[in-house]
């Protein structure tokens, strides 16, 4: 809280600096994030860094309450409002590519072939037509949280590594009161969580099948690979009663409570657990499918360069997101907030492969998928209401799967026409 | 105004009651069987209203891992929640902005909501009725259509991240006239006439006789104003820029972010901040008994 | 101003009704019809708030009438009218006339029937999405379990959900009710209650022939008022289902959320604002509905 305090009176110094300063000299960029404490810090020291690099540019941060901060940049960056540098989700990238608010990144400092050697693969889901429009400095993946002190206390040696051990797992960790209620469950469902990124992308896969085809314009998880995939979901509460979908309000909130023998979240949980007082967890790479598939989701924030910076504030903005994609901004990323490196040549360094609680997730890295979302709110709510329609109405699992399909298919239409 | 009340009052009250006798005729003084009963009961009925409020407050005194637990006292109470708002040096400053946001917006809807809301009860004038549905259906527009429109008018006029552009979206509102209207129906007629052959303009007349008639709406719409201000979220996230410029509800959202919310920490805010509305509701409330009491004296 | 004097008296009660008028009237037009006008105006147009206009006539309509979920919504939004505002309306009644006619700790208690409309609506959300809960943490079903009573779905229920949402909007906004009730009850002057006693009539009497005729320009307000209120119900729904919004399977989205979300989420203003303009008219509708049925001479 004193970190807060002088960073307004930092933020206040360095206005007043660039006033007395010829101002002639120094070209001010400004960059626009959401506000989390970490990741204020992190940019904080990678100004600083940045600006002793590179004398003659100073960059402004503001930064956003995270709720609305989509709506309050959507209705800036078209008035002329918004920065010269800006970090958007990966999904909305897109809205902003057509309506030309984000500028290619030029070939000559951001060449595609290097990038794409050089970032994980589901970085490639910002090229367009040969050139990229925008860049992580770092990415998300899921795994699985377990609670050490459950296990021990079923004794349980090791966490699952395929789905058949999921089961068998979470049976053991299930516990029901005298009128057969659940009140702690094995795993935690719930698809308004993190689920629907795991079905999507990782069960379906290894249940053999693709969930989309044509560059994520078309559904395709219809087949017996999504129906199995679905089956299995939602067998997890009907068949096994290992889980309650909703339990205690929110997954995580189960999880947090000690009342969830495991739990598949992404590493951005991983702070807001490490606060947790007597809550003991460790994470072990997503179960593997029946035939052995490894898959993950991989999400992440992108920083790109709006159409108002021109001229020098042009060239001191991809200065500044040349920096950001470096190897040394991912690791301080990474030792600030806990958002894995985007580049293996950082994470698959040893310090971070192999780290106990960063590994997993970056090990997962390497056989992510990005969903090319048309949106993401609307497309995750078919998901959500495909369970609701099987778990509260009590409708067939492969005509819900078929309505989700058409839903989901009718979103993408509407929005690639 | 003491002369044109007392002249006026005459023709319409009976001779001049005590305040006792006044409530003499709401409430009985003797304590019966009844009154007890209605007292405990509504006493019952309170507490129920209050008892979510109570959990608020027990979860601001919790740490993370028992904030599900159903105990109204927390095991280990502490507050560190509370220590971990207040040290954030800017929320004295959000502190500031939200309250002088809110007083100067609730200053503004009382004097222009009850001189809109008079005029359109006391004045008869062509094109009466069309400018109260007119007003009256701006509440049919959720804020949340408006604040695009507004952002852009703000960046035109230059308004972003000032107080003005905060404020001016609610400097009246269409509630206040509203209620006002409804109220100056319940003050007759006649003290207006009278004032008016006693030779008062027309603006001294709402101003020196209508307005203290309708005390009690005054403080009510007062609460109400102060309260919707201080709690708005939505457009004072938008037009604001600098952390500087935020009011209470923006800086306190910080706690939750995309993943995550702490509940412990909302609950903290949330019982801070409510604190400024209860002072407010305490001050005003008083008026609601004291205009009545005037209003049943005098007029 | 010369001419001033020869008007006559009605003539200048026009002059001083526009002139006190005339502020109010610039800051209406300019703050609140013209962004409503531009509203009316994106409903015939496609738009994502990042690019440009496009005209489409009258498609962000045709695709409202052809929405299941639209017409779902429109339930909804019309089930929290006719649930939340005879109910408020009564319970606050009752409660604002009894408060009325008692004096011991008065300010108190009042003061507790209108804490939880001070109180922040998200915090309070959560804490009733919690007592809402199944057992082991929910408090409502954990009393039940302790009963012996089987568990019930609060909010995971297509049936259950409304109304479990609708309770804490009610018991929020009871406060607001009950003090406009009672700055109501209070404005009736005394003299007709002395006259009543003095004629010795029960209280049934004057309650029906003196308290609620006299009251009729309040009872209008808050009919008028949380009937617009009920209409628009967004805030403690968005709260209350915050993970799975308006849910489940849209069972309880009000017509202000699917607008939230449609302009917010999916960034579709023209269709939001096709919404908007739904919404508008309901709710001018049933005001205008609401004024004419209520009319009368309230003067007196």
């Amino acid at each position: 809280m004193f970190k807060l305090l002088r960073r307004t009176a930092l933020g206040g110094m360095t206005a007043l600096a660039s006033l007395i300063g010829s101002s002639a000299m120094a070209v001010e960029i400004e960059y626009w994030q959401y506000f989390f404490d970490a990741r204020v810090d992190a940019m904080e020291q990678l100004i600083e860094k940045f600006e002793a690099a590179n004398p003659d540019i100073t960059v402004k941060m503001t930064h956003f309450p995270y709720a609305d901060y989509r709506t309050k940049v959507a209705a800036a960056i078209p008035a002329g409002e918004g920065p010269d540098v800006v970090q958007l989700f990966y999904g909305w990238l897109n809205d902003y590519i057509e309506a030309d608010l984000i500028q290619p990144l030029p070939t000559d400092v951001f060449d595609p072939a290097r990038i794409d050697e050089e970032f994980f693969p589901m970085v490639q889901a910002m090229k367009r037509d040969d050139a990229y429009y925008a860049l992580p400095t770092a990415v998300r993946s899921l795994a699985l949280f377990y609670n050490t002190r459950l296990f021990d206390e079923a004794g349980i040696e090791a966490p699952p590594a395929t789905l058949d051990e999921l089961v068998e797992t979470a049976k053991k960790l299930t516990k029901l009161d005298g009128a057969g209620n659940i009140t702690q469950v094995g795993i935690t469902t719930g698809m308004t969580a993190q689920d629907h990124h795991w079905w999507r992308e990782v069960l379906v896969r290894q249940f053999g099948g693709e969930p989309y085809n044509d560059d994520y314009k078309t559904v395709n998880y219809t087949d017996d690979a999504g129906l199995a995939a679905l089956n299995f979901y939602v067998g997890l509460e009907k068949d096994h009663k290992v889980t309650k979908s909703g339990f205690m309000d929110e997954p995580q909130a189960a999880f947090k409570g000690n009342r969830a023998g495991m739990h598949i979240d992404g590493s951005f949980r991983i702070g807001s657990l490490n606060k947790v007082r007597g809550l003991k967890w460790a994470v072990a790479e997503l179960p593997a499918g029946p035939d052995g598939t490894k898959s993950n989701y991989s999400s992440y924030w992108v920083n790109g360069i709006t159409t108002k910076a021109t001229g020098e504030k042009y060239d001191a903005a991809l200065k500044f997101l040349d920096y950001l994609t470096s190897d040394e901004a991912m690791q301080v990323w990474l030792d600030v907030v806990g958002e894995l490196p985007a580049k293996p040549s950082v994470g698959m360094i040893d310090a971070n492969s192999t780290h106990e609680t960063y590994g997993p997730f970056i090990k997962g890295l390497a056989y992510a998928n990005t969903t090319k979302f048309a949106n993401e709110s609307a497309q995750r709510q078919a998901m959500v209401d495909m369970v609701g329609r099987i778990d509260i109405e009590g409708q067939d699992p492969a005509e819900s799967l078929a309505a989700a399909a058409s839903e989901e298919q009718k979103i993408l239409d509407d929005y690639y026409k | 105004m003491s002369i044109v009340s007392e002249r006026v009052g005459n023709p319409a009250t009976p001779p001049k009651a005590t305040s006792d006798t006044v409530f003499a005729g709401r409430a009985p003084k003797q304590a019966n069987m009844g009154q007890i009963l209605r007292w405990l009961i509504l006493f019952l009925g309170g507490l129920l209203m209050v008892a979510p409020i109570a959990y608020m407050i027990s979860t601001s005194l919790k740490w993370p891992h028992e904030i599900y637990n159903v105990k109204l006292i927390p095991d280990e109470p502490h507050l560190e929640n509370y220590t971990y708002v207040l040290e954030d040096g800017r929320f004295y400053l959000w502190f500031l902005n939200s309250i002088i946001i809110a007083l100067i917006t609730t200053v503004c809807n009382l004097f222009f909501d009850s001189l809109v809301g008079y005029t359109l009860c006391k004045f008869r004038f062509p094109g009466r009725y069309i400018v109260f549905i007119a007003i009256l259906s701006t509440l049919m527009i959720p804020t949340e259509m408006l604040v695009i429109p507004w952002y852009m008018m703000s960046q035109a006029f230059g308004w972003l991240d000032s107080y003005w552009g905060i404020m001016f979206p609610g400097l009246m509102t269409a509630f206040g006239t509203f209620l006002m209207k409804q109220f100056f129906e319940s003050v007759p007629d006649d003290f207006l006439e009278a004032a008016r052959i006693d030779g008062l303009n027309e603006f001294q007349i709402w101003w020196k006789v209508a307005m203290p008639l309708v005390k009690p709406a005054l403080a009510a719409l007062a609460i109400f104003v102060f309260l919707g201000n201080w709690t708005a979220f939505l457009w004072p996230l938008i037009v604001t820029n600098s952390v500087e410029m935020y009011t209470v509800p923006v800086g306190l959202s910080s706690f939750g972010d995309e993943v995550d919310v702490a509940w412990e920490l909302i609950a903290t805010g949330a019982a801070i901040s409510t604190l400024p509305t209860l002072i407010v509701f305490l001050i005003f409330q008083r008026f609601i008994i004291r205009g009545v009491v005037m209003a049943g004296l005098k007029g | 101003m010369p001419g001033y004097k020869n008007l006559s008296i009605r003539q200048k009660q026009i002059v001083w009704a526009w002139a006190f008028l005339a502020v109010p009237v610039v800051f209406y037009v300019v703050i609140r019809f013209y962004p409503t006008g531009s509203a009316f105006v994106t409903s015939f147009q496609e738009w994502n708030l990042l690019g440009t206009r496009a005209w489409t006539g009258l498609e962000n309509y045709e695709k409202l009438w052809n929405d299941p979920v639209f017409w779902k919504v429109f339930r909804n939004t019309f089930a929290y009218l006719i649930i939340g505002t005879p109910f408020s309306l009564v319970i606050s009644f009752v409660i604002a006339y009894h408060l009325d006619k008692t004096r011991f700790m008065h300010g108190f208690l009042r003061m507790l029937y209108f804490l939880p409309f001070m109180t922040s609506a998200v915090a309070m959300a959560w804490i009733w999405r919690w007592f809402y809960q199944p057992v082991p943490v929910g408090l409502f079903n954990n009393f039940l379990a302790s009963l012996g009573i089987p568990q019930i779905e609060f909010l995971n229920s297509t049936t259950n959900a409304l109304p479990s949402i609708l309770a804490p909007a009610v018991w929020a906004g009871l406060g607001f009710q009950v003090i406009i009730f009672m700055a109501g009850l209070r404005a009736i002057p005394v003299t007709y209650y002395e006259a009543a006693k003095i004629d010795g009539v029960g209280w049934w009497t004057v309650l029906t022939r003196i308290t609620l005729p006299l009251l009729k320009p309040t009872i209008v307000f808050i009919v008028v008022f949380s009937s617009i209120g009920f209409l628009r119900i967004f805030d403690h729904v968005f709260n209350m289902t915050t993970n799975n919004p308006g849910g489940p399977l849209n069972s309880t989205k009000p017509l202000v959320l699917m607008i939230y979300e449609t302009a917010f989420s999916d960034f579709d203003m023209g269709y939001a604002a096709a919404q908007t303009v739904v919404l508008f008219t309901i709710l001018l509708v049933v005001s205008l509905l609401q004024l004419w049925l209520l009319r009368g001479d309230a003067t007196k």
